[in-house]
């Protein structure tokens, strides 16, 4: 394929590696990425995991070739596709907005791409994806005569029938109510493992990436916090942001002072609080460790000395939140502020009320350490990019890029 | 699949807002007048003096008549300028169309980024208007002089022979029209353009649609409302326009259009009927071809 033709025909037989090296976007007057690498393997559901403004949203548009990174190649299949056009690449998008085109009807946005491509029997692979997304019947009308939730299912449509590489999904379910979006999660999926793409997935949503995505990386500030399977991620989370995005965690600061083969013990305001090795990032200084709240356990009274327990306590009972399956406990205890429980409601006894004091344990295996530490507030690791010749120079690429496209 | 429980739950028709009340009537009313007094009337008088005769004894009084062979006699007369005008009026609009599409899309989408141009260009389009439409044409009557600048340039590059005029050529006339009339064209592109959702732009490109077809297939036709709404406040004053084909202007004999002979009928002739066959002859093919036009690019909702 010579640089400025559309892919024409055929489509990809299976999806495609994607890999980014050493991708930086610099905006006028702030960065939204700095030295990303990235692979993500063909045929897997990858999601991307940040709070808006991590720059997610810019590593979709990269690799969709809707803006250029200022530094660093982008390769799809093992080919450097940084140099080419969105119209050339072997990508599709699902846009947040939908962007569905209001002139044309259902079915015509949906064989856009393909019709793009020549490729010959557009209409009826159309219908067969409109079929996929159950829409096929409303193929004649325009988008404005659809809900957001049908709007949404015809987006997917269009980018799917083209059976690209790579498919992008830009927060694709965030407009759709609670059950939609449920529903909407099983059948990406359900595509996902029939057709057999690669699926890129960014998103805000914890639970969606978790629930539906092989591997997901948490980004924060332009660059991924930490990437594994959902579990692994969970479990053993590697830095304070990823411990606190992804779910809730209690975390708690101290200098290491035993150091043993199997395990460390750190002290946190006098609380002696044992992590195994293998599950702390750093082993020595001052570190922060940490457990999830549903690996806590209310004691009445002070339990029995346990090895293979930390505790801590006494604390007090500040707030109680009943919702059905379990209970979540705020236990303020003194020097380490409020500590979150979940307790399973298996039993009315087990129900403590505010104001109780209580002592709180967990078993060592479940203690985590972290890489950082959690009371620094990380400082922003840009420098603002306030150079006038630096604004200057983008907004006339800004311009000569509209330019091309008029 | 459990999609089908949302589907054919789209169609949430907005219901139509009738509501008949006695304000709505009396708020109607001074327009109503307005149009009765300033268009109704006229228009009837108009017809009337269509129709008349001229009276046996004296010169430049009419009786009235129905004396419908003014028509046949003015078409018969005239049908030269009348092909004229819509010559150059077209021409005018298909040119006004060819520069202001690109500088509405320019203003609208080029500088949006940046209101400050944005607000400038706009100012600039319509800069214009703060002179007098005649002095204008005058000025480019001055300019296109045979001693002017335009000419001298022209002739010192051997294009054109020195002595030859530029005004009261066809071309100086077209010239005028489409100068005069760029701004009705552009504004109404501006305004669609403005709107215009660049995330459309973006999809085309995802969706393998080079910028140009893209352009052609999704920019281009969501901004027809505006191209034809902008062709129509062209071409219809274009097409009556007397100022730009006036001798006194850009014109000459040889480039009259239909506007100068309604204008010479009634002002210099006094042949009040012919002048108002001729004007209601001109509204009738106006009213025609624009609403071919409407028909055929699909807006109807336009009219």
């Amino acid at each position: 394929m010579t640089n400025n033709e559309v892919p024409q025909g055929g489509f990809a037989e299976a999806g495609a590696d994607l890999e980014l090296v050493g991708i930086s976007k610099r905006f006028p007057g702030f960065t939204a990425i700095e030295e990303l690498d990235l692979t993500i393997p063909a045929g897997s559901f990858f999601a991307l995991l940040g709070p808006s403004g991590c720059g997610k949203t810019t590593t979709l548009r990269l690799i969709a070739g809707l803006e250029e990174p200022t530094t660093g190649r982008i390769l799809i299949g093992g080919r450097d596709v940084t140099a080419t056009k969105a119209y050339q690449r072997p990508v599709n998008t699902v846009f947040q907005s939908y962007a569905l085109f209001p002139n044309m009807t259902i079915m015509e946005n949906v064989a856009f791409g393909l019709k793009r491509r020549g490729i010959k029997n557009a209409d009826s692979l159309a219908h067969e994806a409109l079929q996929l997304v159950e829409l096929d019947h409303l193929a004649a009308r325009k988008p404005k005569q659809l809900s957001g939730g049908q709007q949404q299912r015809v987006a997917l449509a269009r980018a799917v029938v083209n059976r690209p590489a790579l498919l992008l999904l830009d927060e694709p379910l965030g407009a759709l109510d609670l059950k939609l979006r449920r529903q909407m999660q099983v059948e990406l999926k359900d595509i996902q493992s029939e057709v057999g793409l690669t699926f890129l997935h960014v998103t805000h949503d914890q639970e969606e990436a978790m629930t539906m995505a092989d591997t997901v990386a948490v980004m924060n500030k332009g660059r991924i916090e930490q990437m594994g399977a959902p579990q692994d991620l969970y479990e053993l989370p590697k830095t304070a942001f990823v411990a606190k995005f992804l779910g809730q965690s209690n975390l708690f600061t101290g200098d290491v002072v035993t150091t043993a083969k199997s395990s460390i013990v750190v002290d946190a305001h006098g609380t002696r609080i044992e992590v195994p090795t293998d599950r702390a990032q750093l082993h020595n200084g001052r570190i922060t460790v940490g457990v999830r709240p549903e690996k806590v356990t209310l004691h009445d009274s002070a339990p029995k000395a346990d090895s293979s327990r930390n505790v801590i306590g006494p604390g007090r009972i500040t707030d109680v939140s009943f919702s059905g399956v379990s209970t979540q406990y705020e236990v303020t205890v003194p020097h380490h502020g409020a500590i979150s429980v979940f307790a399973q409601n298996t039993s009315i006894s087990t129900l403590h009320r505010d104001g109780d004091q209580v002592w709180l344990s967990w078993s060592v295996g479940h203690t985590f350490g972290l890489a950082d530490e959690a009371e620094a507030e990380p400082v922003s690791r840009f420098h603002a990019d306030l150079d006038t010749s630096m604004i200057a120079v983008q907004s006339r690429k800004d311009l000569e890029a509209e330019l091309e496209e008029a | 699949m459990a999609f089908t429980a949302f589907s054919g739950t789209a169609q949430a028709a907005e219901p139509a807002v009738r509501k008949r009340s006695p304000i709505a009537l009396l708020l109607l009313l001074p327009g109503m007048f307005y149009l009765i007094l300033f268009f109704v009337t006229p228009f009837f008088s108009l017809i009337i003096t269509s129709l008349q005769e001229p009276d046996p004894l004296l010169f430049g009084e009419f009786n009235n008549a129905f004396n419908w062979q003014n028509y046949v006699i003015v078409i018969e007369t005239y049908w030269e300028q009348g092909l004229r005008s819509i010559g150059f009026a077209a021409l005018a609009t298909l040119f006004a169309l060819l520069i202001g599409y690109p500088l509405a899309y320019f203003i609208a989408i080029t500088l949006r980024p940046f209101p400050l141009l944005q607000a400038l260009g706009l100012v600039l389009v319509i800069a214009p208007f703060f002179i007098s439409f005649l002095l204008r044409t005058l000025a480019w009557k001055q300019i296109f002089a045979t001693e002017g600048p335009v000419a001298g340039i022209l002739s010192s590059v051997g294009i054109l022979e020195p002595g030859t005029a530029i005004t009261g050529t066809a071309f100086s006339v077209v010239f005028g029209l489409t100068y005069n009339f760029i701004p009705f064209m552009v504004l109404p592109i501006y305004s669609i353009l403005a709107t215009f959702d660049l995330r459309l732009i973006e999809a085309g490109n995802d969706l393998y649609g080079s910028p140009a077809t893209t352009f052609r297939t999704v920019t281009l036709p969501l901004s027809a409302v505006g191209v034809i709404s902008g062709t129509l406040l062209t071409f219809i004053p274009a097409v009556g326009d007397y100022i730009n084909a006036s001798r006194d202007f850009l014109g000459s004999a040889d480039t009259t259009m239909i506007g100068n002979v309604i204008e010479a009928n009634f002002l210099v002739l006094s042949n009040f009927p012919a002048a108002a066959a001729l004007s209601l002859l001109l509204m009738a093919l106006i009213l025609v071809l624009v609403g071919f036009y409407v028909k055929r690019s699909g807006t109807e909702d336009l009219l």
